[in-house]
């Protein structure tokens, strides 16, 4: 049975990973079929008509973790280092029959290279359904507060 | 003031001194001569389909709106207010119906720019205010020319004619246009907005250079094509990735055009756009409207990247076009904005939004990739040891074009030539 401290703890540790540039580990908590979503528009319902800031399958997100792996990606030399600071996460809802489960997490999320350093705030609802017993990342749609405005490179993982 | 000696000192023929792109004062000077007596690329006509629609950007530094007046036609006035210079629209896009309004003291403008009404009229009366600036309303800008629902306009009132200016470069506007069934397009999906800390003339001459894909994006394009390797099918993302990673001899044989006036473009016989996947029913319906011959000469043009100059660039085969908009010497704005194909399937425009997504997005990599560079020069060029970009690559006489190998800078050269003329010419 999973309870709310599981979600809660679940969301949180999907947060030291990225921090922690634990990549792989982190590749390894989302399903086969999952989405990894910033939308454009905070309204946004389709993201195959209407454009995101990201829309990643677990291919795409393979390719950035393997990518900030390699010698020739220039525009990690040096690398850019990132900071989550999140809120509780709310657990919207609970389906313990399906195994479904939703959090709302605000969080503030800081990422740095060089002398710069920029902060993004928004919120994380994740979907979350078990798979062979384990907590399992279908969705993670990111809503920026500010996803309209223009941004430089962002290179890591909100 | 720059004089135009020290414009001119700048180009030579195949070097470019770097305070074309570092300079302030240069970067001034583009905003009142360059963006003034060129022909910039506004907006399209779908972005404003009914009376009253209007959107608000930017044509050099200064500020534009673009709005449909009530006679239909497409108008854009600088978008100032007369009185104080309070900016009257200040939404991206919206409707204002019949009149602008400013939102200081009230002045209201019909929307072709002139004065509809001011409060307390009287106060004007014996002041002798029909003489002044601001009796003329919100200044229309010097010249407005829709071609194919994309609206160009020149700041300057007198200058070179459009037809003039881009002459036979509008072939691939026109092949853009032509993909749609109906031979019309519309701006969907929304638009990117990703800032970049360099000159907009980096971006420029990025667009033809050929010689940086297999270098720069190594890391993302050389990536997935390995990670495409152990797919059991072809992913939509590693289709648009791997011809990046073609090499230079592909590249070559791509070609470049260059055509007066600074424009040009990359992928004379085919591109990396060349060999996408088909998208089911597309082919019978481009038959249907065109004739199978037609229709396959508008499918078979695959150029890459057209650069209208001064900083606007599209690519027919995927329907996306990009604006550079400066901002400072060291920051310009880069909006990538995606079409419609009017009838035709929506896996065109799932893919163009995909393609833009991935290359252009400030979450893609390759944009990463290509930003890195830009700054690094950026910065670096502040470097006395040399004060020249060398833009000499395949500049012999038998090189010369109008068609050349696509490794050649040529583009590069000629968007410099123009630059110098538009820079110093006197409308």
């Amino acid at each position: 049975m999973i309870a709310a401290p599981d979600l809660i703890a679940f969301v949180q540790h999907e947060a030291r990973l990225i921090d922690a540039q634990r990549f792989d580990e982190w590749l390894a908590l989302f399903t086969d079929d999952a989405r990894y979503w910033m939308p454009l528009d905070p309204a946004q319902t389709d993201y195959k008509l209407h454009q995101s800031l990201y829309i990643e399958d677990p291919v795409l997100l393979r390719l950035r973790v393997e990518r900030l792996k390699g010698a020739k990606t220039y525009s990690q030399k040096p690398k850019s280092r990132c900071h989550h600071l999140l809120q509780t996460p709310l657990v919207e809802q609970a389906d313990h029959a399906a195994g479904r489960y939703q959090t709302w997490t605000p969080f503030h999320y800081l990422e740095t290279r060089l002398d710069e350093q920029t902060l993004y705030a928004g919120w994380a609802t994740h979907t979350l359904v078990v798979v062979d017993g384990n907590l399992r990342i279908e969705l993670k749609r990111i809503d920026l507060v500010n996803p309209d405005s223009a941004f430089g490179s962002i290179q890591l993982f909100m | 003031m720059l004089t135009n000696a020290a414009i001119e000192a700048l180009v030579r023929d195949d070097e470019v001194h770097r305070d074309a792109y570092t300079s302030p004062e240069v970067f001034a000077h583009e905003m009142t001569h360059l963006f003034a007596n060129t022909w910039v690329y506004v907006g399209h006509a779908s972005q404003i389909a009914a009376v009253g629609d209007f959107i608000t950007t930017t044509i050099g530094t200064a500020p534009v709106v673009m709005v449909r007046h009530t006679d239909q036609s497409i108008r854009v006035l600088h978008n100032r207010c007369p009185h104080k210079g309070t900016r009257v629209a200040n939404d991206p896009c919206g409707n204002t119906g019949k009149f602008f309004r400013c939102p200081y003291h009230a002045w209201s403008f019909r929307t072709d720019g002139s004065i509809a009404a001011i409060p307390l009229p009287q106060g004007y009366n014996d002041t002798g205010f029909k003489q002044s600036e601001a009796a003329k309303g919100m200044t229309a800008v010097g010249a407005v020319h829709v071609y194919r629902d994309f609206v160009f306009a020149r700041l300057s009132p007198h200058g070179i004619g459009f037809d003039d200016y881009f002459g036979a470069s509008l072939s691939s506007l026109d092949n853009m246009v032509d993909r749609s069934p109906v031979g019309k397009l519309e701006i969907a999906g929304g638009v990117l907005r990703y800032m970049h800390k360099c000159n907009w003339k980096m971006l420029v001459d990025n667009l033809t250079d050929t010689c940086h894909p297999m270098v720069a994006h190594e890391s993302s394009a050389g990536t997935a094509v390995a990670l495409g390797k152990t797919l059991p099918a072809m992913h939509p993302a590693v289709e648009i990735y791997a011809p990046f990673m073609s090499p230079y001899t592909f590249y070559e044989g791509m070609g470049i055009r260059v055509w007066p006036n600074g424009h040009g473009h990359t992928g004379v016989q085919g591109s990396i756009h060349s060999n996408y996947s088909s998208v089911p029913g597309y082919f019978e319906q481009m038959v249907a409207a065109y004739g199978e011959d037609r229709a396959k000469e508008i499918l078979g043009e695959n150029r890459h990247n057209t650069v209208y100059f001064p900083n606007m660039t599209m690519k027919g085969p995927i329907q996306a076009l990009r604006i550079f908009k400066p901002i400072a010497a060291d920051r310009t704005l880069v909006e990538s904005w995606t079409f419609r194909l009017v009838d035709a399937p929506d896996q065109l425009l799932e893919r163009t939004i995909l393609y833009s997504r991935l290359i252009n997005a400030p979450s893609s990599p390759v944009g990463h990739d290509d930003l890195e560079m830009y700054e690094r020069a950026q910065d670096s060029l502040h470097s006395d040891a040399n004060p020249w970009v060398n833009m000499q690559r395949l500049a012999r006489p038998a090189d010369s074009g109008p068609v050349v190998n696509g490794t050649s800078e040529l583009q590069m050269r000629n968007q410099f030539q123009a630059w110098k003329h538009f820079m110093t010419v006197t409308p």
